[in-house]
């Protein structure tokens, strides 16, 4: 079938033991450099903890809460997973430049496996999640914010936030990969995310909601996230929105993975 | 050097893009071991034909094969078999050179220090070696394209697809992208070239094909194509001016067409074929003429190009090309 017509080229062994693991790391690692090289690509999800946090607890603390620092411990896991929500869309952004800028042919011409380019963003993005998550704790702790339960449950806690929040990004690479341009990207984003973080329990308790925004609040993927983590740091109930953002999650993966891999496929 | 079979062998390709048709019924064969030049306007075509045989675009009709593997059906091992080096330099500007191209050799499953090791090695091959551990962005035009063309040689390619590899290049990069060319040849790789640049397609060569809105409109070596597409010309420069009036009625004698003369006293007309030449030379010989040069010119790849699509080539601004 294939006809030895020329010397064949030296043997290179193209066959590691999980190549796909292996080149989506090699990717990864691609992106962490150029993250190391332009620190400014963190500047986003190290302020935004910070703005949102001063923001929220300063502006509205006092007529929400009465008091600014009971409103604090209410809001970190809020803002934690709300800032987490806008750091997912910057893959889409990434992903966008990457194609305009032809960098993807070359990997889609090599003898890799297809997803390991979307792969790699992905598993990257983790650092500017952490960043993200490490500034707001940080900042809200100076504030005088302290864990209730325990550095075990608060690992526990960022682990989930962190888990929820790779799965989530698929939708922002399959948003990346259908869009024209970065900048819709951008605004196909905020529009998804709006309604999704402020429509949580995010900054305030479900019940000082009206009743329509409630059944929104109540069945809302944030919302489970943010109870989640706030019952890790802060106590309370932790089975049943773990469960439910577990779930979220799931389905997440199952509906925009393959849709991320077809519009990948597609993309020209 | 060559062999019987093709490395690269496309029957019928076509791909439209909505109402264009931006392929319509490709046929190219490249010979092991041989250089394909891809001519053509813009818009001709030649990108998508290099994308659908690098597997980056299905086509819509037709078959392909290259380096024995078909593309619609095994694209992966196509992809084993390839290197492709775009239009536009589709290296990682924030990677250093050394870097991108070890990246390349870990994706290709080469163990770490293989992987820098044949980057050094890729590299000093390309006199980028003083400019291994900078990053890409600060290179240089020609720089970045001779990385570019590193990166796609990191897997030791059986075949090499060149999208318009010199284009935005000074003079003096584009010869050192050529030597790189013809050395890989040297080294057994076949190349397929895409060029708007008729000068690279005369250089680099074996064969041409000249694409025009999505089709093969001619195909041959480059002076199979030039003498197809037309007159050559006699010029003959008599040594001394005062029988240049001869010269004039040999020439019309013989070829019944009236000479032009240019400012250097060379008297040039339409000829074909070469069979004249010897009639010219005895009438002249006979007469006492002295020449300073006697000869047969074929039209340029220009004049070639211009006849056979009706159109121009080297546009220099760069659209977006289907």
């Amino acid at each position: 079938m294939t006809t030895a017509v020329i010397p064949p080229p030296p043997v290179v062994d193209t066959t590691p033991r999980l190549p796909a693991l292996q080149q989506s790391l090699t990717l990864a690692w691609r992106n962490v450099v150029k993250i190391r090289k332009q620190p400014e690509a963190l500047m986003d999800v190290s302020l935004q903890p910070i703005i949102f946090t001063v923001l929220f607890v300063f502006v509205f603390g006092g007529a929400i809460a009465g008091d600014w620092r009971d409103y604090l411990t209410y809001l970190v896991p809020g803002i934690l997973v709300q800032t987490l929500m806008f750091a997912t869309q910057g893959i889409g952004v990434a992903l966008n430049n990457d194609i305009t800028k032809g960098v993807f042919d070359r990997f889609r011409s090599l003898p890799i496996a297809r997803s390991a380019p979307l792969v790699g963003a992905v598993l990257s993005d983790v650092v500017r999640y952490t960043t993200s998550i490490a500034v707001l704790l940080a900042f809200a702790a100076a504030l005088g914010f302290r864990t209730t339960q325990g550095l075990p449950a608060a690992a526990l806690a960022v682990l989930v936030a962190l888990a929820f929040a790779m799965c989530l990004s698929w939708v922002f690479v399959w948003i990346g990969l259908t869009v024209r341009s970065a900048g819709a990207v951008q605004g196909v984003g905020f529009l998804a995310t709006f309604p999704l973080t402020f429509g949580s329990t995010a900054l305030v308790q479900a019940d000082t909601l009206p009743g329509w925004l409630q059944a929104f609040t109540r069945n809302n993927p944030v919302t489970h996230l943010i109870d989640t983590v706030r019952g890790l740091l802060l106590g309370g109930p932790v089975a049943e929105p773990l469960a439910w953002t577990a779930g979220w999650a799931a389905l997440l993966l199952a509906v925009f993975v393959p849709l991320a891999m077809r519009a990948y496929r597609r993309r020209v | 050097m060559t062999t019987d079979s093709p490395v690269i062998e496309a029957h019928g390709l076509g791909l439209s893009y909505g109402a264009t048709r931006a392929l319509d019924g490709v046929d190219l064969t490249v010979p092991a071991g041989t250089v394909l030049g891809v001519l053509g306007p813009n818009g001709a075509g030649k990108t998508t034909a290099v994308r659908v045989l690098s597997t980056l675009l299905r086509p819509d009709t037709g078959t392909a094969r290259v380096a024995g593997h078909d593309i619609r059906t095994d694209p992966q091992a196509v992809r084993r078999a390839i290197g492709l080096t775009g239009q536009y330099a589709s290296v990682d500007e924030d990677l250093t050179g050394t870097q991108n191209l070890a990246m390349i050799g870990r994706l290709l499953g080469l163990p770490r220090a293989a992987a820098r090791a044949r980057a050094a090695d890729l590299l000093a091959g390309f006199s980028l070696t003083d400019a291994a551990d900078r990053s890409a962005g600060t290179y240089s035009g020609g720089m970045r394209r001779r990385l570019d063309l590193a990166a796609s040689l990191v897997g030791r390619p059986q075949v090499l697809f060149l999208d318009e590899p010199t284009t935005g290049l000074d003079p003096r990069s584009r010869t050192e992208v050529w030597d790189v060319v013809r050395r890989l040849v040297d080294d057994g790789t076949s190349v397929l070239l895409t060029t708007q640049y008729l000068e690279e397609a005369d250089e680099l060569a074996d064969d041409i094909v000249v694409f025009d809105a999505g089709r093969v409109v001619a195909h041959g070596t480059s002076d199979e194509l030039k003498h197809r597409a037309g007159a050559q010309t006699l010029a003959v420069r008599p040594r001394e001016r005062a029988d240049l009036p001869v010269v004039l009625q040999v020439l019309e004698q013989v070829t019944g067409a009236a000479p032009t003369v240019d400012g250097q006293g060379t008297a040039s007309v339409p000829v074909r074929g070469e069979a004249v030449l010897g009639t010219v030379l005895d009438l002249l010989t006979t007469r006492g003429v002295g020449l300073s040069e006697l000869g047969v010119r074929l039209p340029s790849l220009d004049e070639v190009f211009f006849a056979l699509t009706g159109h121009q080539t080297a546009i220099p601004e760069k659209e977006a090309v289907a």
